[in-house]
């Protein structure tokens, strides 16, 4: 695709704090969310999951469960196909175990029956004989040489011999010589730093509702982020063919990333064909966090040297994740992450993931990049308070800007981070007085954004109004975005067009919603199959004119003549063209798939103030300020809306959020409870500022917003707590505990 | 499977609880039981549910106190004026808890049978000398509040007893009392540590009498003795309040876990206790 697509124009309702279109059902508990969905003859399907951090399967023996009274079918991953590809094995030895469990809660066995009740007393019948193994939980502990090993034969060729067997891969990034660069320092700072396992925390757990029938046709509903992936997921785990499983995206309760896999899909559709009726799971909170995929944890090594006057000279970084008991890749996104706000001579990243016994890592909004940058930019705040040096004017002197090189390897086009710190450095925010006590903290955050495969149909109906076809999951506002820009493209009200999210035997291919690409690609998409239908509907007013195709042109939602010479003839509106579209040619749509490039990259930036009560070591957060470039905010509430959700998340993550393993490899806190998400009275308002520094590869310069925002928060409320409590914490959650022992209480 | 009963008297209830061979509950505002029945925790052979007894969710003043019923919830308690007066700190611990949904259903009572260390009701009832009444198989008989708790789920309750309600005491003038907990958000959470105050003032503004109880930090609620004596004839001065502090810290025997170090709990009692205690002296009528 050309980079070269954007066009400056002024926009009529792209931009505009439009009604969203879930707004009714879902206030008023009409939405159908995963649970809601219902099956005549359904069972009810339950997990039995390993009490054990790992431990080899010996044998399972279901009979008693079998014989029990209303119960129709009992799975072990005995039932499952032995597959060979990598990927799908992971993904479904994850869903059921088959020989180990490799985690607390890992699924050994499934049961579908006629009631809940039934259920439970089954999977009680069920007997499990393990040989309980050591296991490893910590990340530092697994890559120690002697650490119990959690799966064998996973390392890759990159990883050099005599390590730890969880070391799995490696990978670099970066250019010059950071040694060098380190030799020009006035000031070298080199820290360690850790950060807790977080979960997403969306509020609805995973559900699926699976049918499949005799004649080998299946459908599938369930809560997700993307019904094609999971289509591709279940389909090659049950050994079925693509068309033969319809999948359809119920609303969902937030994801964050975490719904961009399967867990218990493939069960569900398991159990129903061994049953011979549909079957329903619902996962407990409890089951969500054991089982389902929070994010890596981390231990970091970062190292950078500056001059006296704020110059970056040389960066390195060394990243360890460990996203749980399956290999991943996020380590690789938060070494191509970790210095993409500077501008550097020399720089260098080195990552390994690690694997430990816990739950398969699966996306969290930004996957990979807010531990990085939460390290990189704490070493950052560091040096300028070693030289007493302002932290915006730093990160001025050293930001990324069109042409600079990144540390991951592309040269950046138009970037809107000098813009995104002048517009911190003059907000009213950045030179508020602070009390005694106080302190303030900034933070740089970055994200790539993805473009990806979409497939869009708009119908142009005889009323005059329009049906927007997308299959992608509303997570962030879209279904009003993708609305809103085929209004927009139309020329016709936001009010006469309806955007739904299609099953996948009703569309090609999308890929997940994930990358913060949906409301840039599949927005794309849709500006394209509006021209699409725009071309259609000037075919069918040349017809009526009598005159060509391209002497007709399209203004304000209606067809005109291209010019004089093309003849004299009053608009015809798209309704008017609609409404004798039957004798004109048939009905009328528009099209556009494409796998879309130019996801512009996004950069934000961060203000907060914090007071900690040195007594207790409790952190309030008492004013918060985002500033991030949306490209174009095609939804501006929405938008302000994903920056204030992951600043929020952040907040939380930095302050209190983490998973916490017991000595016996048990998550020890698996619930809302102990896992402590902020609650709203825990916050200040969080303001937003929306930079729009247009992405040159969307036609109206969009670029994704969803991910950037959770990034900058960590490193911020750290830079924060230093410059209040003086004392600078290396490890996340910055939890009260924790601050009331560098405080020495 | 699981029988559930609508008491319409106590003694109704204490019978059928004693006659009960299984795994029983009582069930008042039932924001402790019905989750324990949801995750599984417990099946109960019987429910004996009280709300329906008569009188049992009333709030009667008496002897210069009041009397309030084992089902009055904390929501109602916290809008009852006369209690609020006389026992803040009693009100402001149970309004505390849970969310304000659950502030609808939950009793200080139900608190107090739960047997929670960390019970956000029980600290204050404690410091105030509060007393309980019980209906069981051999009649009826008071016990302070005190005396209830025998450890992290446990209390000294025997079989077939249930609590009808807890007296509050009178109060002379130049008195008060104030409650405070930790939690590492604010809202929603359950106490890391906590403590109750309760102070009596003489006429010039020094303490006559102090009550200093603390919760979260050992398996039940702890009553730290020397750090009443300490503040008594002090008007607060900050080295009376480190000292009680201290005191404080030293009868501390909490446990370290996900919620909280014994560092951190230990620190933080004689935090609360400090902050406390100043706030029950100003509500007293005393300035430092």
């Amino acid at each position: 695709m050309a980079f070269d697509e954007y066009q400056k124009r002024d926009f009529k309702q792209v931009g505009t704090r439009v009604r969203r279109p879930d707004g009714v059902d879902k206030v008023t508990g009409r939405a159908m969310y995963g649970a809601d969905a219902t099956a005549p003859g359904m069972l009810v399907g339950r997990i039995l999951r390993s009490p054990h951090a790992h431990a080899r399967i010996k044998s399972i023996d279901t009979s008693a469960a079998e014989a029990l009274k209303g119960v129709k079918a009992v799975l072990t991953g005995a039932d499952l196909p032995v597959q060979d590809e990598d990927f799908i094995r992971d993904v479904q030895d994850n869903c059921m175990a088959r020989n180990k469990a490799l985690y607390d809660g890992h699924a050994v066995a499934a049961v579908a029956a006629v009631d809940a009740a039934t259920a439970r007393a089954a999977l009680k019948l069920i007997k499990v004989d393990y040989e309980v193994l050591p296991h490893v939980t910590d990340v530092d502990v697994a890559i120690k040489p002697g650490a119990a090993v959690v799966q064998d034969g996973r390392t890759l060729e990159n990883v050099p011999a005599g390590m730890s067997e969880n070391l799995t891969s490696h990978c670099e990034f970066g250019h010059g010589d950071p040694e060098a660069g380190f030799a020009r320092a006035d000031k070298i700072i080199a820290r360690s730093f850790r950060t807790a396992a977080t979960h997403q925390g969306y509020i609805e757990p995973h559900a699926a509702l699976a049918n499949v029938t005799s004649d080998g046709k299946a459908e599938l509903w369930c809560c997700t982020q993307g019904q094609f992936y999971v289509r591709t997921l279940c389909a090659a785990i049950m050994g079925m063919e693509a068309s033969q499983l319809r999948v359809t995206a119920s609303e969902i309760g937030g994801g964050f990333g975490g719904k961009t896999t399967v867990f218990i899909e493939p069960v569900a559709l398991a159990l129903s064909r061994k049953a011979g009726r549909p079957v329903k799971i619902v996962m407990t909170r409890d089951e969500v966090f054991r089982a389902t995929g929070p994010t890596v944890h981390t231990s970091m090594d970062i190292r950078i040297g500056m001059t006296k006057d704020g110059k970056i000279t040389a960066a390195e970084a060394h990243l360890r994740y460990s996203g749980g008991a399956f290999p991943c890749g996020t380590v690789d996104m938060g070494a191509q992450a970790a210095f993409a706000a500077y501008d550097l001579e020399h720089v260098r990243t080195y990552g390994w993931n690690v694997l430990t016994n816990r739950p398969k890592e699966a996306a969290y909004r930004a996957p990979g990049a807010p531990q990085a940058i939460y390290a990189v930019e704490s070493v950052v705040d560091e040096l300028c308070q070693h030289f007493g040096l302002d932290p915006i004017e730093v990160r001025l002197k050293n930001a990324a800007k069109k042409g600079t090189k990144s540390s991951y390897g592309p040269t950046f086009p138009d970037i809107g981070l000098v813009a995104i710190l002048e517009a911190a450095k003059a907000h009213p925010h950045y030179s508020a007085p602070l009390a005694p006590g106080q302190g303030r903290g900034i933070s740089c955050g970055f994200w790539f954004n993805f473009g990806g495969n979409s497939c869009v149909s708009m119908n142009i109906n005889t009323d005059g109004t329009v049906g927007v076809t997308e299959g992608n999951p509303d997570i962030g506002g879209s279904r009003a975005s993708i609305s809103l820009m085929a209004a927009e493209e139309l020329g016709i009200d936001y009010d006469r067009v309806r955007t739904i999210v299609a099953d996948t035997s009703s569309l090609g291919y999308n890929d997940v919603t994930d990358g913060s690409r949906v409301t840039f690609a599949v927005g794309l998409a849709t500006i394209k199959a509006a021209r699409d239908a725009i071309r259609v509907m000037r075919g069918r007013a040349a017809k009526i004119w009598g005159i060509e195709e391209e002497a007709v042109d399209w203004k304000d939602g209606a067809a005109i003549p291209a010019g004089p010479n093309a003849g004299k003839f009053p608009p015809m509106t798209l309704a008017e063209i609609a409404a004798v579209s039957f004798e004109t040619g048939g009905p009328i749509a528009g099209h556009h798939e494409v796998n879309v490039d130019g996801a512009g990259v996004s950069f934000g930036v961060h203000i907060v103030d914090v007071e900690v009560d040195k007594e207790t070591g409790a952190t309030k957060v008492l004013r918060y300020t985002v500033f991030q470039d949306a490209g174009k905010a095609v939804h501006p509430s929405y938008v302000e809306g994903q920056m204030q959700g992951g600043a929020v998340q952040g907040i939380g993550w930095a302050l209190n959020e983490e998973y916490i393993y017991g000595a016996d490899g048990r998550l020890q806190n698996p619930g809302f409870l102990d896992y402590r998400v902020p609650v709203a009275s825990d916050l200040p308002m969080i303001d937003t500022v929306i930079l729009e520094i247009p992405n040159p590869g969307h036609p109206y310069g969009v670029r994704g917003v969803g991910e950037t925002g959770i990034v900058p928060p960590l490193a911020a409320i750290s830079n924060a707590v230093s410059r209040s409590a003086g004392i600078r914490l290396s490890e996340l959650p910055m939890s009260p505990p924790r601050v009331l022992r560098a405080l020495g209480g | 499977m699981m029988r559930y009963l609508a008491a319409s008297s106590a003694r109704e209830a204490a019978e059928a609880l004693a006659a009960e061979g299984g795994v029983t509950r009582v069930l008042a505002g039932g924001t402790d039981v019905l989750v324990q029945l949801k995750a599984g925790l417990v099946e109960p052979a019987l429910v004996v549910d009280i709300k329906k007894i008569p009188g049992i969710a009333d709030i009667t003043p008496e002897a210069g106190g009041f009397r309030i019923g084992a089902a009055v919830p904390n929501a109602v308690l916290g809008e009852h004026a006369g209690v609020v007066a006389l026992w803040p700190g009693v009100v402001e611990g149970a309004n505390l808890i849970g969310s304000t949904q659950v502030q609808g259903r939950c009793t200080m009572i139900g608190n107090l049978c739960n047997a929670s260390p960390a019970g956000d009701a029980v600290p204050g009832l404690v410091a105030a000398n509060a007393v309980v009444r019980i209906e069981g198989p051999s009649g009826t008989r008071d016990c302070p509040v005190a005396e209830i708790p025998a450890g992290p789920g446990k209390t000294t309750l025997k079989k077939g007893e249930v609590i009808t309600s807890v007296f509050v005491p009178a109060r002379p003038k130049g008195a008060s009392d104030a409650y405070l907990r930790f939690i590492p958000r604010t809202e929603m959470d359950i106490a890391v540590a906590s403590a109750a105050v309760s102070l009596e003032l003489n006429a010039d503004g020094t303490v006559e009498a102090a009550r200093v109880v603390l919760g979260a930090v050992a398996p039940t609620v702890v009553i730290a003795e020397e750090a009443g004596k300490v503040l008594v004839g002090s008007r607060l001065d900050d080295a009376t309040l480190a000292k009680m502090a201290a005191a404080c810290e030293a009868v501390c025997n909490p446990i370290d876990d996900k919620r909280g170090t014994v560092a951190f709990r230990t620190k933080t009692a004689g935090t609360l206790a400090k902050r406390a205690a100043v706030i029950a002296y100003s509500r007293a009528g005393g300035s430092k």
